[in-house]
């Protein structure tokens, strides 16, 4: 006994007081910026290996984009990633960063259905769905409920079946072989339900996109609630994004 | 034919001329694959379909542990020739003639288990549906059949589980995968440009990034001929340590989260986002993505580096002893996983099973030692195997494993400078035309094998991907083999398998 409380000691607080102010140090690469510095936007946008760059004016889609940083490695005085890792929104537009308009990315309010905030704000049990994910982001949701990051202090949860769950969150890029495993897990949540895509392959096919293995046909019926970026996404994402879909502002 | 003429040899990423490859008549081919892999120092790396115009070339890679030496030979497959299967005498080809029947349609005669590996999107026979899957199954009165799957209960990746049972008590374990297949071999050739790959072989299993973009940066490498310096070999060699001790040291956390011992369940997977924010204070990525890039790097380590991981693995190392003291000699924890699933060295021999799961059957595997890559030439990492093949043997392997990579990577630290950063990546690449190279790197999980084959234009007209979980996921089901069906969790947690470097 005394050995274990020396253990407990020896490790001691490990647990981040308040997620929602915590700040990953650098180079974490999370909200990018871009200047409107004058470079050769055609070479820009070749150097991003999954298409999220476009030009004139210059974009990152953040739905694609996958944080390698290659193009601030690249165009520094263009790009930067800064270690804001709030890149969490529920509608796609907000996912957009613009060159000379760099502003926090946030959810608009607005789309949040009203039952949401009611219903959950509290407690949140969510089914996870990994399909074709390559998991990294399964990794990092399994973080964010561990003693560092301990989502569950706010009452969201993954839980075993849909049945007792409030919404499905997906990875991957949704594979062919998978698709129709994730609409029957969809199906057996009770009404109503959240949706949420967590990572650059579940929002957009990432580096898969072009694959003829996937099939994301049954995205097509569904709405979609949030969108968490990242490649994976940091848990500290991941928690303050879940937050400030279900608790009122 | 003398011997020499059947085979030709090469080394770990050391490119060969496609054409030197010997092409044997079946008869040659399997009496040649069955004497080499009669001797223990002998595995199979790989056994694929190459085709190319019309004709079909199977490409056998044996490996041979004790002189580094890759043996690479092949068969052309007639027009409708079937083949006798080799998978009843030499059990580990099963899994690689599986394949070649899936993608190619190629006939393997009397082999035992002639069923699909991953319904990939390229198969043969695309009538054939992964809902189909023909499972094996008993008819009895007192047997029932468990199945579990596709979608597990927690956060993990799919797979379906098939248990036949007598009440309590596993007969047979049948494991279905699949569903994580993205077609990531197809992509390797449609994407062009060296990032694509780059990022592609990091998706390749998440939890695996350093392991499997090593092996591809290797490749790419070598058949470019580009050579990196020492320092940034060395590098990369470290950041393959500290993913396997992260991983090591979180899968010994979700092993006591299974048996209810929430100590150490809690306090090892703190210490675990100690090694991986480092990680990531070093390459931006908690997981490693973007750490290991073709011909240099975008994040050198540099001095300051050096003290923090100094720092880092003086913390970690204190606490991680501490409690692995009290841990590993707790009576209800040796309990519980003491002889159960037990793999003996001849099953896993038989399997041709890598890395940690041959290691902790007494098979010595470890491509760190027998073919050395990157940092392992200056700085050889000693060799660990356990004797017993259980889960505690594959909970110690760990504990073992974590303790021999720190105190090779603070040899390195104490002999290193780190004062010649690498250039940045490379963007453009002349691969050589019509070559065969194999990379092989030793992930935590185990053996990890890229295959690249170039055409006339030095295009890559195949690129193949092994995980060490091909192989593995059936020693998984031999350990269930008359074990409780509780005990099911600490069985594939001790593995820690992958469901997409399977899947691809």
């Amino acid at each position: 006994m005394l050995q274990e409380i020396k253990i407990i000691k020896h490790n001691g607080k490990q647990y981040i007081p308040d997620p929602t102010t915590a700040v990953v140090p650098e180079p974490f690469r999370g909200r990018p910026e871009i200047s409107t510095a004058k470079v050769n936007e055609e070479d820009l946008r070749n150097i991003c290996p999954v298409g999220a760059i476009s030009t004139n004016p210059v974009r990152i889609d953040l739905a694609k984009c996958c944080f390698c940083g290659e193009c601030a490695y690249r165009f520094p005085n263009k790009v930067q990633f800064t270690n804001d890792l709030r890149t969490v929104s529920n509608s796609h537009d907000r996912l957009i960063i613009h060159e000379g308009k760099n502003e926090p990315i946030r959810l608009d309010q607005d789309l949040v259905r009203s039952e949401i905030k009611k219903l959950f704000g509290h407690s949140l049990k969510l089914r996870q769905v990994s399909a074709g994910g390559d998991n990294s982001c399964e990794y990092e949701l399994n973080a964010a409920g561990n003693a560092n990051f301990d989502m569950g202090r706010y009452g969201i949860e993954f839980v075993a079946s849909p049945r007792h769950a409030d919404g499905i969150l997906v990875t991957g890029p949704i594979t062919e072989n998978m698709s129709k495993a994730l609409k029957i897990a969809y199906e057996a949540i009770p009404e109503p339900k959240v949706f949420i895509l967590c990572g650059n392959d579940a929002i957009s096919g990432g580096i898969f996109a072009d694959s003829k293995a996937l099939d994301r046909s049954v995205l097509k019926d569904m709405h979609v609630d949030l969108y968490i970026p990242g490649n994976p996404a940091h848990p500290l994402t991941i928690v303050n994004g879940i937050l400030d879909l279900i608790r009122t502002v | 034919m003398s011997v020499l003429d059947k085979y030709i040899i090469t080394k770990n990423n050391k490119s060969v001329d496609l054409k030197a490859i010997p092409v044997l008549t079946y008869n040659d081919f399997s009496s040649l694959i069955k004497s080499l892999l009669q001797k223990t120092e002998n595995h199979c790396l790989n056994y694929f379909t190459y085709p190319s115009n019309d004709k079909m070339q199977l490409i056998a890679c044996i490996a041979s542990d004790s002189d580094a030496s890759i043996l690479i030979f092949s068969h052309v497959v007639a027009q409708g020739e079937e083949l006798e299967s080799l998978s009843a005498e030499i059990s580990a080809l099963h899994i690689f003639e599986r394949e070649i029947f899936e993608n190619y349609g190629v006939k393997f005669k009397n082999h035992p288990w002639l069923k699909p590996v991953r319904y990939s999107k390229n198969r043969f026979d695309n009538k054939s549906k992964i809902k189909d899957y023909p499972f094996y199954s008993i008819q009895s009165d007192e047997l029932h059949e468990v199945g579990v799957g596709p979608i597990h209960a927690g956060i993990i990746e799919p797979g379906h589980f098939r248990f036949i049972c007598n009440g309590e008590d596993v007969l047979h374990l049948e494991i279905q995968l699949g569903y994580q297949h993205r077609g990531v071999e197809q992509l390797f050739l449609e994407k062009k440009k060296v990032l694509q790959r780059n990022i592609l072989a990091e998706s390749i299993a998440g939890d695996t990034a350093v392991g499997h973009s090593l092996a591809f940066a290797q490749i790419m490498e070598s058949l470019g001929n580009i050579s990196i310096s020492e320092q940034l070999s060395i590098e990369r060699a470290m950041a393959l340590e500290l993913e396997r001790i992260a991983i090591h040291v979180g899968d010994i956390a979700a092993l006591c989260t299974d048996i209810g011992y929430s100590l150490g369940a809690n306090i090892f997977a703190i210490l675990r986002t100690l090694i991986i924010n480092f990680t990531q204070s070093w390459c931006g990525n908690r997981l490693g993505k973007g750490m290991i890039r073709v011909g240099g790097t975008n994040q050198a380590f540099n001095n300051d580096l050096k003290k923090k991981l100094i720092k880092v693995l003086d913390d970690f190392e204190f606490q991680f002893n501490e409690l692995a003291h009290r841990t590993f000699k707790l009576p209800s924890v040796e309990n519980r996983f003491d002889n159960i699933g037990t793999i003996s060295e001849t099953q896993a021999r038989n399997l041709g099973v890598v890395g940690m799961t041959a290691r902790m059957a007494n098979v010595l595997r470890d491509i760190r030692h027998s073919h050395p890559f990157a940092g392992f030439e200056k700085y050889p990492i000693p060799t660990l195997v356990l004797p017993n093949g259980d889960v505690f043997s594959r909970f110690l392997l760990r504990r073992k494993e974590v303790k021999q990579s720190i105190a090779w990577i603070r040899n390195i630290l104490d002999c290193e400078k780190f004062e010649n950063p690498a250039p940045m990546p490379v963007t453009e690449l002349n691969l050589e035309a019509n070559k065969l190279c194999i990379g092989l790197t030793e992930a935590w999980r185990g053996e990890i094998c890229h295959c690249a084959i170039t055409d006339n234009s030095g295009q890559l007209t195949l690129y193949k991907i092994k995980d060490p979980s091909l192989h593995n996921w059936k020693a998984l089901e031999l350990s269930l083999r008359n074990v409780e069906i509780s005990d099911f969790p600490i069985n594939n947690k001790s593995y820690n398998l992958s469901y997409c470097g399977h899947d691809l």
